[in-house]
């Protein structure tokens, strides 16, 4: 396949970006997208010029550390991927496809396409765990029986990874999909009813102090996030929510 | 020069964790929050150890290449973790996980540590559901256990295919709860390029801001290396791709051993190499070897037939497949351990069976039509479905396969474009974990005082071979449980030391040694790129230091592989500059690192002269093909040490004393 694209260039978060044309040819569809952009850096490093700068790790779509805006959706087409786990064969010879980094107030531009998503941490921080120290003595694993209903749906918004898609594709920049899975994972376990109060209200209010911007039920972040994770929980963290600023 | 002391406590195997805990020095609190602990690495290991750290009030300070500790490559784990917990009355204990574990090492571990892995297992579990880690449960809310290979109980607790993901952001969590109460200062995006000794002790680290480039001195009383194993060695591997053996090295040359670097574990069942644009490699778990079949063509011309897409898979007869396995090894059929399976693999396709299209053939299928009607008709059974048709069977039956597998089926055909369903997978081995590591004490600490190494970055628990579901339960034991303990016997000593200064002759000429070797790389200005390297010395490693190998291969891999050193410092070419983001620059220092470590690598192949786990040497197996080992004169731990040359490195040997298990030849016929 030969491709034209259109790729965000910025030197470093002060500098002033746009967005440069390169081609790629010879890509074999069963590469991955990632893969692509290996070879086009390649091709740069060989030419003498600064190759693409992105971030990736794990490759197989559960670290959470690729990102890319693809032709304007989050982890580009296809639905429930990552964009490490997208195929070239979803793309046709002669394309052009344009990459920019995930935008938002909130995740600043590094460089080229890698952008600083270290709010997410800060909010996870404020409240995104369970108050117990490692002892070795603490109740068995088996003391508490945990509804299996709810277990599961505590496991399914566990598996958000982070990688921040539900915000560029939020018309708001909001965390709210984030932030929720987080609390809900919590709010349906038992160990963590008990500081299901302040962590709600100190998770929420971090997330307005990073400038992640307020949710208007568009559900644009359920579609493109790549683990599932359901519009469901931003109901239960605002529920949570309520019920704590009541106390 | 250090010299090789296990300091394994005395007394019964089954008493000596705690004696010795009840022996070693303590710190009292007052005096932990007097002391700074440096952690490199923030998966299982490095994140459980931080938080565990920082709870107890010592200062910690950690470090993480990638963006957030969260993204460790420890979140791919898949499978399950461990624990001799015995919920399900099956007949499991400690000794029967401490057995296990050295068996399926091939007797090439220590007992004294595997059988405190097994006895700190059951806590894991325990601290993990406290902290909200979501483990698959049945409908009587307690928690579900599944099987592992190698193993006759169910002891493999998970949480559906991404067991590894909950734990590490279980461990996370841990971790924020001690970054805000500022217990834990954290450095994400920063990569440690070196060690810093004072008077013969770990007392602080050099390391890069990935973002600014800026070289950073950080002092602390301890270093603690978890950055996990070296399988990038291979280029092609189920690592992450910025896993890298960088620390690991690092403190090599600065007098740490490094154990058992041949030991290495091909795991059977990964999707094969595509083509020469592939950049890494992906696991399809071992859970699928319950019900999947492997096989290859019978007949020669078929297997061709097929690579040539002339046949379909599906299209081949009952009596012309061979399930090589099930041939082999009767009673264990397609359940072998992974280094059985791996090799079996290769056999065929060495042999000109393989199925792949592609420049080595290598492949061979994963077949799950019989489980898929065996299901069907068990399901028409409990439905009351009549005479099924064999359309209705396999509908019913691929609706179980759907609900058992059904993420890794997505993950297959995301990849590969085939539907896993209706046609078998197609799978080949491939690099996955390495079981040696840094050299460590009884006490988790390398030769150099003060410095530690945890998790897969050490050599400690699994000999020459890992089972399945044992590598998160070793990260997690090592840092929640040992670590914690252990270190306070080294740091009771430094309760009137004081901060470390880092403005000393000691960190100048370590920071010196790291900015000249950047701008060394940066103004190279040569004419490849450093993954043109890097695949060099993958292929090398595959070829020669891979699945099996021989002296003969083993002596042209040493030479081969400093050669391409040598060309790598005169050809590399690393664009930008040193003083900003820069990913070629992070690339080309791992690389640098992995040119070494192949060397050592195969060298310590090359010394060990029978064949055991995961090492394989050609000249040293039974005449049907099994593997041969020789515990007369290798029963040891290789402990090498850096000289000034990887090929000039000198052997120091732990033997292995075995006093509770009898070492017996493992058999899987």
């Amino acid at each position: 396949m030969n491709l034209t694209l259109k790729i965000w260039r910025q030197k470093n978060a002060d500098a002033k970006g746009a967005m440069e044309t390169y081609q790629v040819e010879n890509i074999s569809p069963d590469s991955s997208f990632l893969e692509m952009l290996d070879i086009l850096n390649d091709q740069l490093i060989n030419e003498g010029k600064e190759p693409v700068a992105f971030d990736h790790d794990c490759r197989e779509g559960i670290c959470g550390m690729c990102s890319l805006q693809i032709n304007g959706e989050p982890h580009g087409p296809g639905r429930g991927i990552t964009t490490c786990q997208l195929h070239m064969r979803k793309f046709s010879d002669g394309d052009t496809i344009f990459i920019e980094p995930f935008r938002a107030k909130a995740f600043p531009v590094i460089k080229d396409l890698v952008v600083d998503r270290t709010s997410f941490d800060r909010i996870q921080h404020a409240g995104g765990y369970i108050s117990v120290n490692t002892s070795g003595n603490t109740q068995d694993a088996n003391g508490i029986p945990v509804e299996k209903h709810k277990a599961d749906k505590a496991f399914d918004a566990a598996t958000c990874i982070g990688c921040g898609a539900c915000v560029a594709a939020c018309k708001n920049a909001s965390a709210m999909l984030f932030t929720s899975a987080k609390v809900s994972q919590f709010a349906l376990l038992p160990q963590g009813r008990i500081e299901a109060t302040e962590r709600v209200l100190n998770m929420v209010k971090q997330m307005d102090l990073e400038g992640f911007g307020n949710c208007t039920n568009t559900g644009a972040c359920e579609i493109e996030c790549p683990k599932g994770i359901s519009l469901e929980n931003i109901a239960r963290m605002n529920r949570e929510y309520l019920k704590a600023s009541l106390k | 020069m250090a010299t090789l002391d296990s300091r394994i406590p005395e007394g019964p195997l089954a008493d000596k964790w705690t004696n010795h805990k009840n022996n070693i020095r303590l710190v009292n609190p007052a005096n932990k929050r007097k002391i700074d602990v440096i952690i490199v690495g923030t998966g299982l290991a490095g994140g459980s150890a931080a938080a565990t750290l920082a709870e107890l009030g010592y200062n910690v300070k950690a470090f993480c290449y990638q963006d957030s500790p969260r993204r460790a490559h420890s979140i791919a784990a898949q499978g399950g973790i461990n624990a001799a917990k015995n919920y399900q009355g099956d007949g499991d204990s400690i000794y029967r996980l401490f057995y296990d574990t050295i068996k399926g090492g091939d007797y090439r571990s220590r007992e004294a540590n595997v059988y405190r892995l097994a006895e700190v297992s059951g806590n894991i579990i325990d601290q993990c559901v406290a902290q909200g880690v979501p483990f698959a449960r049945d409908y009587g809310g307690l928690l579900d256990n599944r099987s592992f290979g190698g193993v006759l109980v169910s002891r493999t607790f998970y949480a559906k295919g991404q067991t590894g993901q909950q734990l590490l952001l279980g461990a996370y969590s841990a971790m924020n709860r001690q970054i805000a109460k500022g217990k834990i200062t954290m450095y994400n995006r920063h990569e440690m390029l070196d060690v810093v000794l004072v008077d013969g002790k770990a007392r602080g680290i050099i390391a890069r801001n990935l973002i600014t480039g800026e070289i950073e001195r950080h002092s602390a009383h301890a270093v603690v290396i978890a950055t996990g194993g070296y399988g990038n060695v291979f280029f092609l591997s189920t690592n992450a791709m910025g896993s890298n053996a960088t620390a690991a090295w690092k403190i090599h040359k600065r007098g740490a051993y490094f154990a058992n670097p041949c030991y290495t574990q091909i795991h059977p069942t990964c999707i094969p190499v595509h083509g020469d644009q592939q950049s890494k490699l992906t696991l399809m778990s071992e859970s699928l070897r319950n019900d999947g079949r492997i096989w290859v063509p019978k007949k020669i011309e078929d297997a061709q037939a097929v690579r040539e897409g002339k046949l379909k898979p599906t299209d081949i007869a009952e009596e012309d497949r061979d399930y090589y396995l099930e041939r082999r090894y009767p009673s264990f059929g397609n359940l072998v351990p992974r280094d059985v399976a791996s090799r079996a693999a290769k056999e065929r396709c060495d042999a000109g069976y393989g199925v792949v299209n592609n420049s080595t053939n290598e492949g061979v299928f994963l077949d799950f039509s019989s489980a898929i009607e065996r299901y069907g008709k068990e399901q028409a059974h409990i439905k009351g479905v009549h005479n099924p048709s064999k359309e209705k069977i396999v509908e019913l039956g691929e609706e179980v396969i759907a609900s058992k597998y059904g993420n890794l089926f997505d993950m297959y055909r995301q990849i590969t474009d085939d539907n896993p369903y209706k046609t078998p997978m197609k799978i080949y081995p491939a690099v996955h974990y390495t079981m040696g590591g840094i050299w460590v004490d009884y006490n988790l600490m390398t030769t150099v005082p003060g410095l530690y190494s945890i998790g897969e970055a050490n050599f400690s628990d699994h000999g020459a071979n890992r089972l399945g579901a044992s590598a998160l339960m070793q990260g997690l034991a090592d840092g929640y449980f040992v670590l914690p303990y252990t270190i306070g016997d080294y740091l009771a000593d430094d309760i009137r030391t004081g901060p470390i200064p880092t403005d000393t002759p000691e960190f100048e000429q370590a920071e010196k040694n790291v900015t000249d070797s950047i701008d060394k790389l940066i103004n190279n200005n040569g004419k490849h790129s450093v993954d043109y390297f890097h695949k060099q010395l993958g292929h090398i490693m595959w070829n020669k230091v891979g699945m099996a190998r021989n002296a003969q291969g083993l002596n042209e891999a040493i030479h081969e592989i400093a050669e391409l050193r040598e060309q790598f410092w005169k050809e590399v070419r690393v664009p930008g500059t040193a003083g900003e983001f820069n990913q070629e620059l992070e690339k080309a220092g791992r690389v640098a690192d992995f040119l070494e470590l192949g060397e050592l690598f195969a060298r310590d192949a090359l010394e060990r002269n029978e064949s055991c786990g995961g090492h394989y040497r050609e000249e040293y197996q039974t005449e049907e093909g099994e593997a041969r080992r020789d515990d007369e004169h290798y029963t040891y731990v290789a402990a090498w040490e850096y000289t000034g040359k990887p090929s000039e490195a000198v052997l120091h040997k732990e033997d292995l004393k075995f006093e509770n298990v009898e070492l017996k030849t493992r058999s899987y016929k």
